[in-house]
């Protein structure tokens, strides 16, 4: 697979994305062609862009499965990606989905429509912010028994930590770990949905700076 | 706790691993082998690839000299993306870094106690708002954000270097708040 099918995200392959060292994922979904403008201004920050794709790989292309499943990291993706609403991220996760859980694919598409918001809100616990505080839905998801509870409470976290991260609390990750997640699981999953919102913040705007000029 | 320019401490809500208990996998993901007296990058180590993949992106989005914008605006954009978000203790870091490359605490005062909409001059209001649209859910950047960061003077590099740094704070942010609390 070369950059030249990077226009069109949802074109049927054969290789994963996820393993195949040529492509890169933040390219492919920016629609980032080798030789562009985009592509040498990512050449200046070199580390970034290399690394940006490593952490990728790490999530998504685990060495071990022990404490976060492929699938559990794949139906958390398709999640946080649906969230932010932006359709090349989404349908990206959505595919790795279907492609690892075929099953999950529209309890988490109906989780998604339940749940999307606008964000960041929250309240403050600080007087002194009490102000500022913007109180919002806090998100259980409803299909717990076809997620399973450990997934469940996973896509709570990830709602949470989305849309409402100054939220984020030592019950929430007790519920977590009542669930079954291991310390370690929740380090993979905080990290997980964060470098979502790290990933789809950079497609935005380098496809917004490409298409500016 | 309010946001301050003090230094802050953080606590864990996990426990991490003790310093004595890190491999060298764990000390290969640090990067940075100081790193090894925080809770937090000890937390961080029990996923090094990860790890190590999230700060060696840091590093170059904030570090890397090679032309681009200056170490303060990157520390502004970072500051101005952890007062939207709401965390404090990642404010408080990035806060005082932006005071001492810039030279203007008073303006990242007024960041830190009057929030992302208090005044600054036309540069500093690109740069934040970009930075705070960048950070909504679902993402609000637009057009309108680059013509005003352009118009500020900001070049291509520049502004994806607004960009990155907004961006990797929503990262930074979320795993900072989802695994303790400053103190």
């Amino acid at each position: 697979m070369t950059a030249d099918t990077s226009a069109d995200v949802s074109a049927g392959t054969t290789t994963d994305p996820t393993t195949d060292p040529t492509v890169d994922v933040i390219d492919t979904l920016a629609g980032i062609r080798p030789g562009s403008r985009l592509d040498l201004l990512r050449d200046r920050r070199p580390e970034a862009r290399e690394h940006a794709q490593r952490a990728y790989e790490a999530l998504f292309a685990p060495d071990s499965e022990q404490e976060v499943t492929l699938v559990e990291r794949v139906a958390l993706a398709a999640f946080v990606a649906g969230l932010h609403q932006d359709p090349a991220v989404a349908r990206h996760y959505a595919d790795r989905l279907a492609e690892h859980a075929p099953d999950l694919r529209t309890t988490i598409e109906r989780e998604i429509e339940a749940s999307r918001t606008v964000g960041p809100y929250g309240v403050y616990d600080e007087p002194s912010l009490a102000q500022e505080s913007l109180i919002g839905p806090a998100y259980r998801a409803g299909r717990r028994a076809a997620l399973g509870e450990r997934l469940a409470t996973a896509l709570d976290h990830a709602h949470l930590l989305v849309f409402r991260p100054r939220e984020s609390s030592r019950d929430a990750l007790k519920r977590l770990l009542d669930a079954g997640w291991t310390t370690t699981g929740v380090v993979t999953i905080s990290q997980l949905v964060a470098f979502l919102t790290f990933q789809v913040r950079v497609v935005a705007g380098l496809r917004l700076l490409g298409a500016d000029r | 706790m309010k946001f301050t320019q003090d230094k802050l401490g953080w606590e864990p809500w996990l426990e991490p691993p003790a310093e004595d208990e890190l491999t060298d996998a764990h000390h290969d993901a640090l990067v940075d082998r100081a790193r090894a007296a925080s809770p937090y990058f000890r937390l961080l180590a029990l996923d090094p690839r990860v790890l190590h993949a999230r700060t060696t992106t840091d590093n170059d989005i904030f570090y890397n000299a090679d032309g681009g914008l200056p170490r303060a605006e990157r520390e502004l954009a970072a500051t101005a993306t952890s007062r939207h978000n709401g965390c404090v203790f990642c404010a408080s870091v990035h806060a005082r870094f932006a005071a001492h490359y810039s030279k203007r605490p008073d303006d990242v005062r007024r960041l830190l106690d009057d929030g992302v909409a208090a005044p600054q001059n036309e540069r500093w209001r690109a740069i934040i708002d970009a930075s705070v649209a960048l950070t909504a859910t679902p993402g609000a950047l637009g057009a309108d954000h680059l013509a005003a960061l352009r118009a500020a003077g900001l070049d291509d590099l520049e502004i994806s270097d607004v960009i990155h740094a907004a961006a990797f704070f929503n990262w930074a942010n979320r795993l900072m708040l989802s695994l303790g609390e400053p103190a």
